[in-house]
């Protein structure tokens, strides 16, 4: 078969034309990436850094040592400047009587707890206190909704907020099943724990972690095998809140009663 | 009284959820862009179906939709803690969010319907522009766009490319007001909006609300002008009415039937919802008055009342609370999803802030400026064909 001279050229309109396409698609290409990438959650990065990250951070809740005493809760705020009427961490304090289970956490337990009515310890069968923060899961739902992607995963594990780049549209804040987010009442963007990030990278322990008497609080390196946290979860015996909504939540609790949600 | 979900002997909230954070703003957003929905359903009936009897009504529900359209965008726009970074949605959208690509949906929607109008339009801005001088003339001029000629051949033209991009509106538009209510029903979180029916129901009450506004503003046009409605048409279209409500009624009751009959984590907290802080907006309101009443006078008005003023009277009572109908269901799905706590076991309270900068004043405002732009419109573009008795 002949081959006219526009097929053969390197030069010719066909090839040029299929050039051109494929610097169009080519550039969309590129665009779609940055869109979806850049801004959307870091994905283009984490791919590569995924592997190469020193450390992978885990958060483990002792339910059994905590004493509701809310230095955690003071700590976090102190550390953090958290605004009045919202909080970053919360301790909250079960009561289970035979007539249904009694729950409060005033000022997110910052105060401390006022002691129990006589009819509640009547009736108690039981009480402990359960510390609360953002799990920062693994498939973090706030993550996924973010309309413009400030709110991304870092590949050491934190779930972090670009304040500078928040719409403060709080849909993150509804997508959270913890209720660990709010609207900063000052900055006006999303909020929330962030494992003190801020100290962590200078080798440091988060505040809360470091203000709990009991250490019902542990904050760890899950790549260092020979960590509290590893050795922990080696054992198997934790559970996380809220299984069913698939987060894949990075604090694990030991010893959480089935009463908690 | 109600008992309070999973067991719980106080109603106890998380810290962080002491706030409605979605409020009167998120709304009337749904609400303003489901109005735009009476132009596709004109439109589907007068270019898709041919059905000549709503050719004068078709460019008074297009320039209706763009003045509920115009603002659509403003409530969420006045919600943003960050208003200023708005148009990063468009530059950097996150595209695993159901939020991300809604703002090139709504505004090439609205692109679309004002090329549309603009189409429509094209020969009477020319004249226009041929036709007054000075400032006018300049006013006139930009909207010709520089052309000041106008030939059949470009009429016919314009109208072939309209029906295009009318015929592109209407899968346009459904995707619009399905995806507001993918919006909420991709919330796994939230067990009151996470449903896959979401998107159909917000679909078809999108279509309730946009004709019920159209025959409310026909009706009061025509009153106020005093040129007699056509009431055959406004059969026609309190008929779709009724029919599009009774679908979309059955789409919200089949989502609280699944929800009971599955007895699952949902309606543990669903159950306490509906019969607790939402018993009176929504049991009452939306599901009993303003779903139940209307459906008996819109079937009484298209098959008993007539082709009389009975009929216009009860076709308009119905639609006013079929419009009344879908703002009550805005109101109980937006807020009353963010009612139950987090902590599952406790119901947050609503308050109603009237000046701050989400309150009623800032809603009626958003509400009402369509309205006062349809007016300012009017004064200049011919929207009705001219009636032999029109008195305006």
């Amino acid at each position: 078969m002949k081959k006219t001279n526009s097929d053969s050229s390197p030069l010719g309109s066909k090839s040029r034309r299929v050039f051109l396409k494929q610097i169009v698609s080519g550039t969309a290409t590129t665009l779609m990436i940055y869109a979806s990438g850049a801004r959307g959650g870091h994905k283009i990065a984490r791919m590569w850094k995924q592997k190469s990250t020193k450390h992978h951070w885990a958060y483990i809740i002792d339910v059994g040592k905590c004493i509701g005493w809310g230095g955690c809760v003071r700590a976090c705020r102190q550390e953090n400047d958290v605004p009045e009427g919202v909080t970053r961490t919360w301790v909250e304090r079960y009561v289970v009587t035979e007539d249904g289970v009694y729950v409060d956490s005033p000022k997110g337990g910052a105060e401390g707890f006022e002691p129990l009515s006589e009819d509640l310890k009547e009736k108690a069968i039981k009480s402990f206190f359960v510390p609360k923060m953002c799990n920062h899961c693994e498939n973090p739902p706030c993550v996924q909704v973010c309309p413009v992607g400030a709110t991304y995963k870092s590949p050491e594990g934190f779930v972090l907020v670009d304040n500078d780049y928040c719409l403060g549209c709080a849909y993150c804040v509804q997508a959270c099943p913890y209720g660990a987010r709010f609207i900063n009442p000052e900055k006006h963007v999303s909020d929330k724990c962030t494992w003190c990030h801020h100290r962590v990278k200078n080798g440091r322990q988060p505040a809360c972690v470091e203000a709990c008497p009991t250490s019902a609080r542990i904050f760890g390196d899950l790549k260092d095998p020979e960590s509290e946290v590893s050795h922990i979860l080696q054992e198997g015996i934790w559970t996380v809140l809220r299984p069913s909504m698939h987060t894949g939540p990075s604090c694990f609790y030991i010893g959480l009663p089935r009463e908690v949600i | 009284m109600y008992d309070l979900p999973h067991n719980a002997l106080v109603n106890f909230i998380l810290p962080n959820n002491e706030e409605v954070w979605w409020s009167l703003m998120i709304v009337i957003y749904p609400f303003l862009t489901g109005l735009i929905a009476g132009a596709f359903v004109v439109s589907a009936l007068y270019h898709v179906l041919h059905l000549k009897q709503f050719k004068p009504v078709a460019n008074f529900a297009l320039i209706a939709a763009f003045c509920f359209g115009l603002f659509a965008g403003m409530p969420l726009l006045n919600h943003l803690g960050q208003p200023q970074r708005a148009l990063q949605i468009f530059g950097t959208p996150h595209l695993t969010s159901a939020m991300s690509v809604f703002g090139y949906v709504y505004s090439g929607y609205m692109l679309l319907l004002t090329t549309e109008i603009w189409l429509i339009y094209r020969k009477f801005f020319i004249q226009k522009a041929n036709e007054t001088t000075g400032i006018q003339r300049r006013i006139w001029y930009v909207l010709t766009l520089g052309v000041t000629t106008y030939h059949p051949e470009s009429a016919q033209l314009d109208r072939r490319l309209a029906r295009i991009l009318a015929g592109i509106g209407i899968p346009w538009a459904v995707l619009l007001h399905g995806y507001v209510g993918f919006v909420f029903g991709s919330v796994k979180a939230i067990s009151w909006w996470a449903t896959a029916l979401q998107p159909i129901i917000f679909l078809s009450s999108a279509i309730v609300s946009g004709i019920a506004i159209l025959i409310l503003m026909y009706t009061f046009i025509h009153w106020r002008r005093r040129v007699s409605p056509d009431y055959t048409m406004i059969k026609k279209l309190a008929i779709i009415l009724w029919a599009s409500f009774l679908f979309d009624w059955g789409l919200e009751m089949l989502e609280l039937v699944h929800i009971w009959y599955q007895d699952s984590h949902e309606w543990a907290v669903v159950m306490p919802l509906i019969l607790g802080p939402l018993y009176g907006s929504y049991v009452w309101g939306q599901i009993i008055w303003l779903s139940a009443v209307p459906v008996f006078l819109l079937g009484y008005a298209v098959l008993y009342a007539g082709n009389g003023r009975g009929m216009l009277f009860l076709v308009n009572v119905g639609s006013f609370m079929l419009l009344s109908q879908v703002l009550f269901m805005r109101f109980n799905v937006v807020i009353g999803g963010q009612l139950i706590s987090k902590s599952a076991r406790g119901f947050v309270d609503f308050h109603w802030d009237i000046f701050g900068k989400e309150g009623v004043l800032a809603a009626v405002i958003l509400l009402t400026a369509p309205f006062i732009t349809y007016y300012v419109l009017s004064r200049f573009l011919p929207i009705f064909p001219k009636a032999e008795n029109d008195q305006s």
